[in-house]
């Protein structure tokens, strides 16, 4: 068990992530500025400035670029490291397919923020869900605290499992708001993440190789289906290794969704992200005035965690999804995956979605006490409204 | 038996193959044989990367490979990022690069991933200052979709999206000058070359080998398929490129000009040499050719003038 | 005549070659596009005249495959597994040592 002193210090969720891939010793970082994402990468040109840690910083001059120097790191050996947000995520994408066809372990920082136009650069949590198909892992940080230890989580699944990782964060909310950060010293960061053992590094010339050539339709369908079993096999290695986590820092992330006071709860609020300390909040309102609720946060979204999921809807009535998100023509993305991962099991809670806090729009202990009323009514069989409530909607 | 001396002396390209046969590149491809040169000059300890292009195909579909060095496929845009990349984790590793005993980053693209969609990233390269060669093979259209027209494309031919028809749709803007751009950057290193005169390019290559921080090398290399050319003049046509002055052979090396070729005392050969091997230029009229031919001469002289004043 | 500097290197890669599929789509054998036979798609093939061959190695420098390679004597010799007949090399012969004559199979 934990018996180390941690260092505290009271950093914004983007020095949190910057502090991270410090100490995770990272060897190549290439990224491009973008609000709310900009302050990591100062961060860590200061620590370079500062002979604070030994990394090659590629500015580059697009997050197109940024993902493609990281991959080219990436397959040359080097522990690789970016940050972006946004338009910055959307231009990336081709390349992010890229980093997960390659099997190289990147890991980025993605701050949420909504899609323009119209312009915006608050909270929204479409860009990041928008990649999911591109064979990362995403992890969405609550708080300040699990975005530092998510970033060293990340890079270790990632190694392990050969895929990239995502740590999410939302803007401002997490990216410029100072909390405590408690951070595990070096030596001990460095015997969990001990120095990367690459799949292939382009710098071995005792036998030439190439990666990434063109795969046939006799081949190609094999790749997609290692890539696959490489992300079924990931949620083995994220319990394992959250649950490493918690036994040396004390912090333990052995679930991939963490649930809170869901015990004999009626309905839970599902979610993802900042949102979720938010929830809990209200959870504890709701529950001195005798409601039984409870909140589950989905901490990985890729891989999505379709076992803890069956059997939180076993144990209730209803499900409240809670999205800061939307995908168009259809409803909130956690929405359709969480139906899609129930559907076929014995598991038929009401599961009921809330289009919430689009584009940083303030969600409050209040909003969720009136989103809980709309789930109560709704399980009593009352008259509600549709099923897809876009709740802050100005009407008229 | 001994090489006798006189036949030593005439060859002057390694005898060393780095690039292996069985690769499916057309016949007569000016690119394969331009990676087999790049090949002969560094050796197996040369990291190369390849976007989408002709090369992609040539350099062999899994588990096939025609390379005997490492090789990084990637997107279409981003050669100039990937190198980088692949420097920053060389150097972040303590791996030596460049330089007669580091290791070689090579990127490998063609115009189009050069000239157009990799123009961004070539730039962000040359910039920052990365110890890696970046070569631009030079086959005048997007040859690997089928012979469409890139900004690499000269004035007056014919490409499956600039065909000629009754409407005389063809390419009507002159060859952009890409190494014009890059020498902008002022760029330690900058050469065009040919696959006609390999020495010229091999000593180029190890120039580029030598001289810190990032090199460019513009290859001219002739494709029968989109020129519409016979595959046995693969050669001749990059020769007469050059001897037309349409592609002169030049260097760019600390801020001074040098023309390699052809000489700068006489008259280049008339343009038609070069225009009539080639069934893409068979649409041009005879003000075509005038356009094409005063346009030539006037970037020649341009350049005799660079050489003369920064020479 | 000298054995095509390739013989090797099709041993190699038929031993070594599996169905096992790599991650990430690593090719992990160097070279072995020799496997392909490209001399199949020949329409012409280069005739090769030794008395008047100088030794220049034009023809050995310009081929793209490369599909010729010199003996012990730095004769060039056409490995026509994978000679694919563009006819670079006769068209840039000094002597007209080579000249392309159509393939009779």
């Amino acid at each position: 068990m934990s018996g180390y002193e941690p260092i505290r210090k009271v950093i914004s969720g983007n020095y949190a992530a910057a502090y991270a891939a410090r100490d995770a010793r990272v060897q190549v970082v290439a990224a491009y500025p973008i609000t709310p994402q900009t302050s990591i990468i100062e961060k860590i040109a200061e620590f370079i400035a500062n002979g604070e840690a030994d990394i090659q910083y590629v500015p580059v001059e697009s997050e197109h670029s940024a993902m493609a120097a990281c991959i080219g790191a990436s397959a040359t050996g080097a522990r690789a490291f970016t940050a972006t947000s946004a338009q910055g995520l959307a231009l990336m994408h081709e390349m992010l397919h890229w980093a997960s066809g390659a099997r190289l372990p990147i890991v980025m920082v993605d701050v949420n923020r909504a899609m323009a136009p119209p312009w915006s650069v608050w909270d929204d949590q479409t860009d990041s869900l928008a990649q999911r198909d591109t064979g990362w892992m995403q992890f969405y940080a609550e708080n300040n605290q699990e975005v530092y230890d998510g970033v060293l989580m990340a890079f270790k699944v990632a190694e392990q499992v050969n895929l990239p990782a995502m740590v999410v964060e939302s803007a401002f909310i997490l990216s410029h708001t100072y909390d405590v950060v408690e951070m595990i010293p070096q030596k001990l960061v460095d015997e969990f993440l001990p120095p990367r053992e690459p799949l292939y590094d382009l710098a071995d010339f005792s036998r030439p190789f190439s990666v990434g050539a063109l795969g046939t339709p006799d081949d190609y369908y094999e790749f997609r289906y290692k890539i696959a079993r490489a992300m079924e096999d990931a949620v083995k290695v994220i319990r394992d290794v959250g649950k490493e986590f918690g036994e040396r820092f004390g912090r333990d992330y052995g679930s991939m969704i963490e649930l809170y006071r869901t015990e004999d709860a009626d309905f839970v609020f599902l979610g993802l992200g900042s949102l979720m300390g938010t929830v809990k909040q209200a959870v504890d309102v709701l529950r001195e005035e005798g409601y039984r609720v409870g909140a589950a946060k989905v901490r990985w979204f890729r891989p999505f965690p379709k076992r803890e999921l069956y059997e939180l809807a076993k144990t209730v009535d209803g499900i409240a999804v809670l999205d800061r998100n939307y995908s168009f023509g259809m409803e909130g993305i956690l929405f359709t995956e969480t139906k899609a991962a129930l559907y076929g099991t014995d598991a038929h809670p009401l599961v009921r979605n809330y289009i919430v806090g689009l584009g940083g729009r303030d969600f409050t202990v209040k909003d969720i006490r009136n989103v809980a009323s709309d789930m109560m009514k709704a399980m009593e069989g009352g008259e509600t409204s549709e099923e897809i409530l876009w709740y802050h909607l100005k009407r008229g | 038996m001994e090489v006798p001396d006189e036949i030593k002396k005439r060859l002057t390209l390694p005898f060393e193959e780095h690039f292996y046969a069985g690769h499916t590149a057309c016949q007569g491809c000016g690119a394969s044989l331009g990676l087999r040169y790049v090949l002969k000059a560094y050796g197996r300890k040369t990291i190369v990367v390849i976007p989408a292009c002709c090369s992609t195909i040539i350099a062999g579909a899994w588990p096939y490979s025609t390379l005997d060095a490492n090789l990084f496929h990637t997107a279409f845009e981003t050669t100039g990022a990937v190198i980088s990349g692949v420097e920053a984790a060389l150097k972040a590793r303590g791996i030596k690069v460049k330089g007669e005993d580091g290791v070689m980053v090579v990127g490998w693209a063609g115009d189009g991933g050069t000239a157009d969609i990799g123009l961004q990233a070539l730039s962000g390269f040359i910039e920052r200052g990365h110890d890696a060669v970046y070569i631009m093979y030079d086959n005048e259209a997007y040859m690997n979709t089928g012979i469409q027209r890139s900004s690499s494309t000269p004035y007056g031919a014919w490409t499956t999206n600039t065909p000629g028809g009754k409407r005389h749709f063809l390419e009507r803007r002159h060859k952009k000058k890409v190494i014009d751009i890059v020498i902008a950057h002022r760029i330690p290193y900058a050469a065009t070359a040919s696959d006609a005169y390999p020495e010229d390019f091999l000593r180029k290559l190890k120039k580029a080998q030598k001289t810190p921080g990032p090199s460019f090398i513009q290859l001219f290399a002739p494709c029968p398929t989109g020129w519409r050319s016979p595959t046995d003049k693969s050669i001749e046509l990059a020769r007469l490129a050059v001897q037309t002055a349409y592609f002169p052979l030049f260097e760019y090396e600390n801020g001074r000009y040098r023309i390699n070729m052809p000489s700068t005392k006489k008259d280049p050969k008339p343009i038609e040499e070069f225009l009539k091997l080639q069934g893409r230029f068979k649409y041009m009229t005879k003000e075509d050719v005038e356009t094409l031919q005063s346009w030539v001469l006037a970037e020649w002289e341009r350049l005799k003038k660079l050489a003369e004043v920064f020479g | 005549m000298a054995e095509s500097p390739f013989k090797e290197d099709i041993e190699r890669v038929q031993k070594e070659y599996s169905e096992k599929m790599t991650l990430g789509a690593v090719a992990v054998i160097p070279g072995s596009s020799v496997v392909n036979k490209t001399g199949s798609w020949r329409v012409f093939m280069p005739e090769f005249n030794k008395d008047k061959c100088v030794r220049c190695f034009l023809c050995y420098i310009y081929c793209p495959e490369p599909a010729i390679y010199l003996d012990e004597e730095n004769y060039p010799v056409f490995d026509y597994d994978y000679c694919k007949g563009c006819g670079i090399c006769a068209n840039e012969c000094p002597t007209k040592a080579i000249v392309m004559v159509r393939e009779t199979k």
